[in-house]
C-alpha cells in the first residue's frame, strides 16, 4: 500500500460524506431557480440529516434485523467504494478491491439491502419498491457490464487505478468512439442506479411513481438520515466514477499538499458540474413509465456492444 | 497403498456396508445409521479426493469384475476434484439425512439406495475405462431414478416426474454410450489411455461424431438447455437431501464428461466444438435464470438456478476449449479455473439451499412461494442460512459465486484483443449474457429470500413454522462453512484446482496465485475476497460508531406500519412472489409467453351481474412446449399406429421373430 493510496483513502471518504449532500442541495437548488423557485439553499439537505439524527429511533411492527441492519450495509458499501476508487488520488488505499466489477457489485450488494428491507416491511409499498429496483437493476447489468468490458479492453485491466493511469498518459483516447460510445451507456446506466430522472422521480410521493422512496417508507429519524446519505453518496460515487474515467485530469498523482489540495478542488469540480448538467437535464425530462425503462436501457446496451466492437476494430 | 487409493476403498466398502445395513437395521434407528454410513462415505471420499488433487495417484485394475473388459479405476487432480465435490456435498446430505429422513422417507428401499447412489457418483469421476465409466454411470442414474421416485405414493406429479427423468437420462446415455464406443472401436482396448493414445490418429469427422454425441449426453445430465426438460421436475420432487445430491452433485459429472472426453481423451478439438459449449451454456445461463426468476415453487426456482449455474459453468469450459484452440493456454487455465470454481463454489450453496428448502418444507408442508412468508420468526436458524445460501448464489460480493464469476470475466475481458474477429463478437455478447445472468440471479434470490422467509405469514402453515431438528441445522450448517470459505479463502482451493485444469488441458501454467489476493498469472488483474469482506466489515463498524455518536441515544419504540389509515395491514396486501416477478416477467413476455385465462361467470338472471371470476395464470417452459410436444405427440402417434401390430397373438409374436431372423440372414447372405 503506497502512501498516496493512504492519503486518498482518507481525503477521499472525508470528502464524499461531507460533500454529498450539499451536491444534492446544489441539484436542488438549481432546478428551483430554473422552475423559477426560490428554493432552500444548498445546504437544505445537511439540516434535513441533523434534524433526522436528533429523532427518536423507530421499529415498526413485524419488521426485523434485516429492516434495522440494511441502512448500514447500504452506508458501509458505498463507504467502502469511496475509499477505494481513484477519486482525488491515482493510488487506491486497498488496491485489490479497486477493481471496476468489484465496486460495481458493492453498489448493488447495498441496493439489494434496501429491497430486502422493502420486503421485511411486508406492506404493499414495500414489495413494489423492491420489484421495481430489482427489475431495473437486473436489467442494468449487462449494460454496465459490457461498458466497463469496453473500457477496460485497452488497458487489459479492471482494476481502476490502471484504468485512469492509462487515460491520463494517454488523453487522446478520450475523444476515441470507444470511449464516446462507453460514456454515453454509462451515463444511462447511471441515471437508472441512481434513480434520477427519466427512470425514477426522486422528489415524487405519488405512489404509483415510487421505486426508491417505495421501498424506503417505513424508515424514521436516525435509519433514513443513513438512507438519504447514502443515496447522497451513491450519486456523487457515480458522478465522480463517471468524470474519473473519461476526464481523470487534477487527480493527484503524488503526496504533495499542492497535489492533494488540486486533486479534491477538480474531483469537487467535475462533480459539481456533471450534478448541474444532470438536474438542468431533469427539468425538461418527465419520468418514463416503468415497461418503458427496459427501452431506454436497451438502447444504452446497443451502444456499448458499439463500444467494444470498436475497440477491435478500431484497434 | 496411496491416501487416495485408501479413501475411495473405505468410502466404496463404507457406502456398500451402509446400504446393506438400511436392510437389516429395524426401521427406529435407521436413518440414523444410513445418514452417519453416507456421512462416513463422504468423509472418505473427500480424503481420496483431496489426496488426488494434491498428487496422489493410483490405478486398479479388476479383470474379472466384469466380462471382456474388467473393471479399471484410477484417480487423477481432475477426477479427484468431482471426486472432492461430491463427497463433500454427500456429508452435508447424509448429516441432514439423519433426522430429514425419519418423516416418511425411511422404508428399506429407499433407505438402502441412498449409500448406493453416492458411492456410484464417487466411482464415476474414477473410472478409467469405457466399460467401467458407463457401468458407474448407469449405477448412478438407477439409484437416482429410484430416489426421485421415493415418494410416489404420495404425490401423484412424482411418478410423472420419474418417467421424464428415465427417458431422458437413458437417452442420454445410449448417446455417450455410442460415442465412447465409436472411440473405442479405434483404439486398442477399452482403457482411457489407449483412447488418449489413438485419439489424435483418428479422422476429423469421426472425431466431431464422437464429441457431439457425448456433448448431447452429458448436457443432458447437467441440465443444459435444450435439454434440461427432466430436471426442473425431478429435483423438486425428489427428497430434499436427494435433490441436493442429484443438483449440486450429479450434475457437475456431466460437466466431468465434457471436461474428460473433450479436452483429455480427445485432446482439444477444433474451435466450433468450444463455441457449441459456450453458446449452450450461455442459453441455459440466461434461459434457466429467466424461468428461476418468475416460477413460485421454491425447489422448482432452485432447479432452473442449477441449470443457469452449470450453464456457466459449460460457458467457462467452452471458452477454455477456444481459448486453448487458438494456443492462449494462460487464458485457457483461468477459464477453466473459473468453470472448476464455479462447480465447487455451486455445489456448496446449492446443497445449502435445497436444504433449507427441506426444511421449509418439513416445517410448512409447502414449497409454494406465494404461501411462504415471516418463516424468520419461527426458524431463525434456517433463515440465516438460507440468506446465506443465497448471498453466496447471487454473484454479490462477499459471496461465493462472485469469485468465480469475477475469474470468468477476467478470462473473457483478456480474450478479446488476442484473437480473430469472430471471438470479437462472441466475447462481448458472453459477457452481456453472463451478466443479464447475474442480475436476474440478484433478482431471484431477493425474491425468495425476501418474499419466503421475510414479511408476514401468508398462509397459517408458514405462521405456524417450527425451527428443524439439530441434525438437519448441523447438515446445512457444514453447507453454509464451505460457501464462507469459497467465498473468503478461494486462495486456498484455486492451486488445487488449477492441478485440475492443467490435468484436463495438458499443458499451461496454473493460472491463480496468491494466498490473500488473487492474482492472475500471465495477465493484469487481481482482486482479494478478505480484504474485501473485510474492509465492508471495517466500514460498518465505523459507521455503527459514529452513528451512536453523533445520534440521539434513545430506546428503539415499536411503532405501526404505514397503512394510508385504513385500519391494520394483513398479509393478503402484501407483495407475492407472483407480483414481486411480474415486471420481469413482462418485460421478457416475448421470451417466456406466459398463458392467462379469465373466465367469468354471470348470474342466471342477469348477465350484468357477475357471479365468480375465475382467474388463472401460469408460465409454461417455452423450449419444453415448442421442442417436446411434438416429439411426445408423434411418438404417440407412431404407438398407436404399431398397436395394430400388436394383437396379442403369441403366434404372431412367434411369427415376428422368424420372419426378422430371416430377414436378417438374407440381408447378411446378400451383402457379404
Amino acid at each position: 500500500v503506497s502512501a498516496l493510496g493512504v492519503v486518498g483513502g482518507i481525503v477521499q471518504p472525508l470528502l464524499i460524506v461531507a460533500g454529498s449532500p450539499l451536491l444534492v442541495g446544489l441539484m436542488r437548488q438549481v432546478r428551483a431557480k430554473l422552475e423559477g423557485r426560490a428554493g432552500p439553499g444548498v445546504g437544505q439537505p445537511w439540516r434535513d440529516l441533523r434534524k433526522l439524527l436528533r429523532k427518536e429511533p423507530l421499529a415498526p411492527r413485524g419488521t426485523s434485523e434485516v429492516f434495522r441492519s440494511a441502512p448500514l450495509v447500504l452506508v458501509a458499501t458505498t463507504l467502502v467504494v469511496a475509499v477505494v476508487v481513484p477519486f482525488v488520488t491515482t493510488a487506491s488505499a486497498v488496491d485489490p478491491v479497486a477493481d471496476l466489477f468489484a465496486v460495481v457489485a458493492l453498489l448493488a450488494l447495498g441496493t439489494v439491502a434496501l429491497a430486502l428491507a422493502g420486503l421485511d416491511t411486508g406492506t404493499a409499498f414495500g414489495g413494489m419498491g423492491a420489484s421495481r429496483e430489482m427489475t431495473i437493476i437486473a436489467l442494468v447489468e449487462p449494460t454496465l457490464l459490457v461498458a466497463i468490458f469496453a473500457l477496460s479492453v485497452r488497458v487489459g485491466s479492471t482494476n481502476l487505478a490502471a484504468i485512469v493511469s492509462s487515460t491520463l498518459h494517454d488523453p487522446g483516447r478520450v475523444i476515441s468512439p470507444v470511449s464516446l460510445l462507453a460514456a454515453v451507456a454509462l451515463i444511462v446506466v447511471i441515471v437508472a442506479e441512481t434513480g434520477r430522472l427519466p427512470v425514477d422521480n426522486p422528489s415524487t410521493h405519488l405512489e404509483l411513481t415510487m421505486v426508491h422512496e417505495a421501498m424506503i417508507l417505513e424508515y424514521a429519524g436516525p435509519d433514513l438520515a443513513l438512507v438519504e446519505l447514502a443515496s447522497a453518496m451513491r450519486l456523487s460515487v457515480f458522478l465522480g466514477l463517471l468524470a474519473n474515467l473519461f476526464l481523470p485530469w487534477g487527480i493527484a498523482t503524488a503526496v504533495t499538499p499542492a497535489a492533494l489540495l488540486i486533486g479534491a478542488v477538480a474531483v469537487v469540480g467535475k462533480v459539481a458540474v456533471l450534478g448541474v448538467a444532470l438536474a438542468s437535464a431533469e427539468v425538461f425530462l418527465a419520468k418514463l413509465r416503468l415497461f418503458r425503462v427496459p427501452e431506454l436501457l436497451a438502447g444504452s446496451f446497443l451502444l456499448s456492444l458499439l463500444a467494444v466492437a470498436a475497440s477491435f476494430f478500431l484497434a | 497403498m496411496t491416501l487416495a487409493a485408501v479413501g475411495l476403498g473405505v468410502a466404496v466398502a463404507v457406502g456398500a456396508l451402509t446400504g446393506l445395513a438400511a436392510v437389516v437395521v429395524p426401521v427406529r434407528g435407521r436413518s440414523t445409521v444410513v445418514g452417519i454410513g453416507t456421512a462416513v462415505t463422504g468423509v472418505a471420499g473427500l480424503v481420496a479426493g483431496v489426496a488426488a488433487l494434491g498428487g496422489q495417484t493410483f490405478t486398479l485394475v479388476l479383470p474379472g469384475v466384469l466380462p471382456l473388459a474388467g473393471v479399471r479405476f484410477t484417480l487423477d487432480p481432475l477426477g479427484g476434484l468431482f471426486l472432492a465435490v461430491t463427497a463433500g456435498v454427500a456429508v452435508a446430505a447424509g448429516t441432514y439425512g439423519i433426522s430429514y429422513a425419519r418423516h416418511g422417507l425411511d422404508a428399506r428401499p429407499v433407505q438402502a439406495v441412498f449409500p448406493l447412489f453416492v458411492v456410484a457418483m464417487l466411482l464415476v469421476p474414477a473410472a478409467d475405462s469405457v466399460g467401467t465409466f458407463l457401468l458407474c454411470w448407469e449405477l448412478m442414474a438407477l439409484a437416482s431414478l429410484l430416489l426421485v421416485l421415493a415418494e410416489h405414493r404420495r404425490r401423484p406429479e412424482v411418478a410423472s416426474a420419474g418417467r421424464w427423468y428415465a427417458v431422458m437420462t437413458h437417452l442420454g446415455l445410449i448417446a455417450i454410450l455410442i460415442g465412447l464406443l465409436v472411440l473405442t472401436a479405434h483404439a486398442t482396448n477399452d482403457s482411457f489411455a489407449a483412447l488418449r493414445n489413438a485419439a489424435p490418429h483418428m479422422p476429423s469427422g469421426v472425431r466431431d461424431v464422437v464429441f457431439v454425441l457425448t456433448l448431447a449426453g452429458f448436457a443432458s445430465k447437467a441440465g443444459i438447455v435444450p435439454l434440461h426438460a427432466w430436471l426442473p421436475r425431478a429435483h423438486p420432487e425428489a427428497p430434499s437431501h436427494v435433490s441436493a445430491l442429484m443438483s449440486a452433485a450429479m450434475v457437475n459429472l456431466g460437466v466431468y464428461g465434457v471436461a474428460r472426453v473433450g479436452f483429455d481423451l480427445l485432446g482439444g478439438g477444433p474451435r466450433w466444438w468450444w463455441l457449441l459449449v459456450l453458446a449452450l451454456g450461455a442459453l441455459s445461463a440466461v434461459y434457466g435464470i429467466l424461468q428461476a426468476v418468475i416460477n413460485t415453487d421454491l425447489k422448482r426456482l432452485l432447479g432452473y438456478s442449477t441449470t443457469e449455474n452449470l450453464g456457466l459453468v459449460f460457458l467457462g469450459v467452452g471458452a477454455a476449449g477456444l481459448f486453448a484452440s487458438s494456443g492462449q493456454h494462460v487464458l485457457a487455465a483461468v477459464a477453466l479455473a473459473a468453470a472448476l470454481l464455479h462447480v465447487v463454489g455451486h455445489a456448496a450453496f446449492k446443497t445449502l439451499l435445497f436444504l433449507a428448502a427441506g426444511s421449509v418444507l418439513h416445517a410448512t408442508g409447502t414449497r409454494d412461494l406465494d404461501a411462504l412468508g415471516g418463516l424468520r420468526a419461527g426458524m431463525p436458524v434456517t433463515t440465516g442460512l438460507f440468506g446465506l445460501g443465497a448471498l453466496a448464489a447471487s454473484a454479490l460480493p462477499p459471496g461465493t459465486a462472485f469469485v468465480s464469476e469475477w475469474l470468468l470475466l477476467q478470462a473473457l475481458i483478456h480474450g478479446l484483443p488476442a484473437s480473430g474477429a469472430a471471438t470479437a463478437i462472441v466475447m462481448p455478447v458472453t459477457v452481456a449474457a453472463v451478466a443479464l445472468t447475474a442480475g436476474l440471479a440478484v433478482a431471484t434470490f431477493v425474491k425468495a429470500f425476501g418474499v419466503g422467509f421475510l414479511a408476514k405469514p401468508r398462509s397459517t402453515a408458514a405462521a405456524r413454522a417450527h425451527e428443524s431438528p439439530v441434525s438437519m441445522l448441523a447438515g446445512m450448517g457444514l453447507a453454509g462453512c464451505a460457501c464462507v470459505a469459497v467465498a473468503l479463502a478461494p486462495a486456498v482451493a484455486l492451486p488445487s484446482i488449477g492441478h485440475a485444469a492443467q490435468a484436463a488441458l495438458g499443458d499451461g501454467a496454473p493460472g491463480v496465485s496468491g494466498a490473500v489476493t488473487l492474482r492472475l498469472t500471465g495477465i493484469v488483474g487481481s482482486l482479494s475476497p478478505v480484504l474485501l469482506a473485510g474492509s465492508l466489515l471495517a466500514a460498518a463498524l465505523v459507521v455503527a460508531a459514529l452513528l451512536r455518536a453523533v445520534a440521539v441515544r434513545r430506546e428503539r419504540r415499536a411503532a405501526r406500519l404505514w397503512d394510508c389509515g385504513a385500519g391494520p395491514l394483513s398479509a393478503r396486501m402484501e407483495y407475492t412472489a407472483t407480483s414481486f416477478a411480474e415486471p420481469l416477467q413482462r418485460v421478457f413476455d416475448n421470451v417466456v409467453q406466459p398463458e392467462t385465462d379469465v373466465d367469468v361467470t354471470h348470474h342466471e338472471e342477469s348477465r350484468y351481474l357477475v357471479a365468480a371470476v375465475a382467474y388463472r395464470h401460469r408460465v409454461p417452459d417455452r423450449i419444453e412446449r415448442r421442442l417436446y410436444q411434438p416429439i411426445l405427440t408423434a411418438v404417440a402417434v407412431w404407438g398407436q399406429a404399431g398397436r395394430r401390430l400388436a394383437t396379442g397373438s403369441v403366434h404372431r409374436y412367434l411369427g415376428y421373430g422368424f420372419y426378422t431372423l430371416l430377414g436378417l440372414l438374407i440381408v447378411l447372405a446378400v451383402t457379404r
